[in-house]
C-alpha cells in the first residue's frame, strides 16, 4: 500500500465521525521505484491531505517533506521528487491501519489493505 | 475535412463511439470547457450503404488528428484521404482525375516510395484480379518507387459489391469503389499480445483484451490520468488502461482475488509485470456498498471503468450477513478475542443496488468531465432500443454512448459511457444515503426483483403451437449480429 492510498482511506465503521487519518502500524515497509510523472503529481497535489501525508511518510521513515506546502512549490524539482517518493514509492507491505476513533485494526497483508467491515460495524 | 473511415467488421455498435471518444481525447473539439462534452463528430454514409457497413465518412479538423485517432483505436482498420469513389471503375477514374492536383502531387513525388493495396469487403479478389486493378490505375502519375515493405505512402483501392444477401454481412445494394491515401490504422497487434489465453492470472469473468481496450478508450485513459475499477478482479480492465499510460487503482470485495491470486507469480501484480506495465497504485479489499474513502475526498478519479457483477455469470457480494439482512438472525457482536482473524460474512448484492452505489461513488469521486464506463445487462426480449430510458440515470451524469454486445439469444450487455456534468451536492449525497438505507431494509425484495440469472437461464417456455401475433411483427435483429459483430 502506497501513501497515496493511505491519504484516501478512512475508517467507515458505522457511527465513526473522525475516521481519518488512519494510524499506520509498520511491520514491514519496502520501497518500489515508480516512473516520475510530474503531471500526475501536480494533478494529485490539490487532492492530497498534506498533513496526513507528512505524518505518514515520517512513520515510514522518510522525513524530507516540509510541514506545509502550497502549489508554488510544485515548480521545484526537488520538492516534486520528494513528493513523488513519499506518495508513490513508499510501500506498507505488512502492518495495519488503525481507526483513530475506535482503535479497530484494518490489516495490511502483502500490500493489500483489508477495509472490509465486520457484521457489527456495518 | 472528410476522411474515409473503414472499420473492422466487428463490434458494430462500438465503432463510432470509439472514434468520438478518441476525438475528445486528442482535442478535436478544442480545449474549451471540459464539462461540455456535447460535441460529436459529423458522420455520413457512402451512397446506398447500410449503417452497419464498414465504410463511413467522418469530418475531422486535421490529418494529424485523424492519424492519432486511427493509431490509438482498436476498431478502425484505416483512415483515408479519399481521392475518389464511384460505382464503377470509370466513375472512379473521373473522380480521381477531378481531385485537386495540389492534394495529390506531394504524395506522387519521385523521391518517395509507395505501395498500393487492394482490398474488398464481402468477397475475395484473386491475385490476378488485384494486379489487374492496380494496373488499371495507370492514369495516376505515380513518380516514386514501389516499396512493398516500408513505403512512405500507402494507397488503398477498396471495393464492395452486391454479394447476395445470405453471407452474413450487412446488405449492400450497389457496387462502390474507393481509392484513397492511408492516414493511419489501428495497431491490432495489441490484441494477440494481450489476449487472455496467454495471460497468467485469469478469473471466470476476466474482460477480453479487445473489449478492455475499447473500454479504456471510452474512458479516455492516458498518461497522467487516474483510473479506478471498483470490481477489479484479476485486473483485466486496468491492464488496458495502464497500457495507455494511465495510473490505475482497483478494489474488490474478494480478498483471495486481490491479495493471493494463485501464488507469488500468478496474481494481479504479475499480470501487469507480464506486459511490463507500471503496477497499480493501489489494490485494496473494499466493499462498493460501503466505500472506505475519507469523507472530504472527492473529484480524484479521471475515469471509473468497470464490469459490475450483474448476477448472470458471477454475482456481487456486499457486507452484512446473508441471514442478518434477511432478519433470520438478530444482529450480533463479534467477541473481542475473535476480532483479529474474523472473516466477515457477506450477502448477495443485487444489480439495482450495485449500480446505484456505482453511480453515487462516481458522481462523488470523478473529476468534472470525468467518465464512467461500465457494462449494463439487458434482457433482449425487452427490445432495449425502443426503451432507451431504461438505462440507469443520475443527475450528475450525461449518457453519451451505448454500445450493445449480444451474448445470447436471451441477453446482451451494453457498454454505457457517461460524462460527469454536474457537481455532487449535499442534497444528492443525502438522497443517496436515504436510498442506501432503503436498499438495506428491503434487501429481500430487491434481490428478487433484480434477479437476472433466472431470466437468462430459466428453461424456455413450452413450445407454443402458434407464435403470438405480436412476436412475428417484431423486427428481429439482423442475422449477422452476434457476439463479436
Amino acid at each position: 500500500m502506497r501513501l497515496l492510498t493511505h491519504n484516501m482511506l478512512a475508517s467507515n465503521i458505522k457511527g465513526v465521525t473522525n475516521g481519518f487519518p488512519l494510524r499506520i502500524e509498520v511491520e514491514k515497509a519496502i520501497e518500489k521505484q515508480v516512473d516520475f510523472n510530474p503531471e500526475f503529481l501536480k494533478n494529485m497535489f490539490t487532492k492530497i491531505h498534506w498533513k496526513a501525508l507528512v505524518d505518514a511518510s515520517r512513520i515510514m521513515g522518510f522525513a524530507e517533506l516540509p510541514e506545509e506546502a502550497d502549489s508554488s512549490m510544485l515548480e521545484s524539482d526537488d520538492f516534486l521528487r520528494n513528493f513523488h517518493h513519499a506518495l508513490l514509492e513508499l510501500h506498507l507491505e505488512e502492518g495495519a491501519l488503525v481507526c483513530p476513533e475506535t482503535g479497530r485494526r484494518f490489516p495490511v497483508n502483502k500490500g493489500i489493505p483489508n477495509m472490509l467491515l465486520h457484521e457489527d460495524e456495518v | 475535412m472528410w476522411y474515409l473511415c473503414v472499420f473492422y467488421h466487428r463490434l458494430l455498435d462500438y465503432r463510432k463511439a470509439e472514434v468520438d471518444s478518441l476525438a475528445h481525447l486528442f482535442g478535436a473539439f478544442g480545449t474549451e470547457d471540459p464539462h461540455n462534452q456535447n460535441h460529436c463528430l459529423e458522420w455520413r454514409l457512402p451512397l446506398h450503404h447500410h449503417p452497419d457497413s464498414p465504410f463511413h465518412f467522418v469530418n475531422l479538423p486535421s490529418e494529424d488528428l485523424a492519424r492519432k485517432i486511427a493509431n490509438r483505436s482498436i476498431l478502425v482498420k484505416g483512415m483515408y484521404e479519399l481521392w475518389g469513389e464511384g460505382s464503377s471503375y470509370e466513375e472512379l477514374e473521373a473522380a480521381i482525375r477531378n481531385y485537386p492536383e495540389e492534394r495529390k502531387l506531394p504524395y506522387l513525388d519521385s523521391g518517395s516510395t509507395f505501395k498500393i493495396n487492394v482490398d474488398s469487403f464481402g468477397k475475395v479478389l484473386s491475385l490476378d484480379d488485384q494486379n489487374q486493378r492496380i494496373q488499371g490505375l495507370n492514369y495516376i502519375a505515380f513518380k516514386g518507387r514501389v516499396n512493398l515493405k516500408n513505403p512512405d505512402h500507402k494507397f488503398w483501392l477498396m471495393e464492395t459489391d452486391d454479394y447476395g444477401s445470405n453471407n452474413g454481412l450487412p446488405p449492400i445494394v450497389h457496387r462502390r469503389i474507393f481509392f484513397g491515401r492511408e492516414v493511419g490504422g489501428a495497431d491490432r497487434k495489441l490484441i494477440p499480445t494481450y489476449q487472455l489465453k496467454s495471460r497468467k492470472y485469469l478469473g471466470p469473468t476476466a474482460m477480453d483484451a479487445e473489449m478492455a481496450f475499447l473500454m479504456a478508450n471510452q474512458g479516455l485513459a492516458t498518461s497522467g490520468k487516474l483510473v479506478y475499477d471498483p470490481f477489479v478482479g484479476t485486473g483485466s480492465i486496468l491492464v488496458a488502461a495502464a497500457h495507455f499510460g494511465a495510473m490505475t487503482m482497483g478494489a474488490d470485495i474478494d480478498i483471495r482475488v486481490v491479495r493471493d491470486g494463485r501464488g507469488p507469480d500468478c496474481n494481479v501484480w504479475s499480470n501487469f509485470k507480464q506486459y511490463g506495465l507500471p503496477m497499480p497504485i493501489t489494490l485494496l479489499r473494499a466493499d462498493n456498498n460501503l466505500p472506505p474513502w475519507r469523507p472530504e475526498l472527492k473529484e480524484i478519479f479521471d475515469a471509473i471503468i468497470c464490469d459490475p457483477p450483474y448476477g448472470v455469470r458471477a454475482g456481487g457480494r456486499k457486507s452484512g450477513g446473508r441471514k442478518l439482512l434477511k432478519g433470520a438472525v438478530s444482529p450480533y457482536t463479534v467477541p473481542d478475542d475473535k476480532r483479529t482473524d474474523h472473516i466477515p460474512s457477506t450477502a448477495p448484492y443485487c444489480l439495482a443496488e450495485c449500480v446505484h452505489d456505482l453511480l453515487d461513488l462516481a458522481a462523488r469521486m470523478l473529476v468534472m468531465g470525468g467518465r464512467l464506463v461500465f457494462f449494463y445487462p439487458v434482457l433482449r426480449e425487452d427490445d432495449y432500443v425502443e426503451k432507451e430510458n431504461n438505462f440507469p440515470e443520475h443527475q450528475c451524469f450525461k449518457l453519451i454512448s451505448t454500445s450493445e454486445q449480444i451474448l445470447s439469444s436471451r441477453y446482451s450487455r451494453v457498454l454505457l459511457t457517461m460524462v460527469k456534468t454536474g457537481t455532487y451536492t449535499e442534497e444528492i449525497a443525502e438522497a443517496a444515503r436515504i436510498k442506501h438505507i432503503e436498499f438495506k431494509e428491503n434487501h429481500l425484495k430487491w434481490l428478487e426483483e433484480g434477479n437476472l440469472h433466472s431470466a437468462v437461464f430459466s428453461p424456455a417456455d413450452a413450445p407454443s403451437a402458434v407464435a403470438p401475433e405480436g412476436k412475428l411483427n417484431k423486427e428481429p435483429k439482423p442475422k449477422y449480429r452476434g457476439k463479436y459483430v
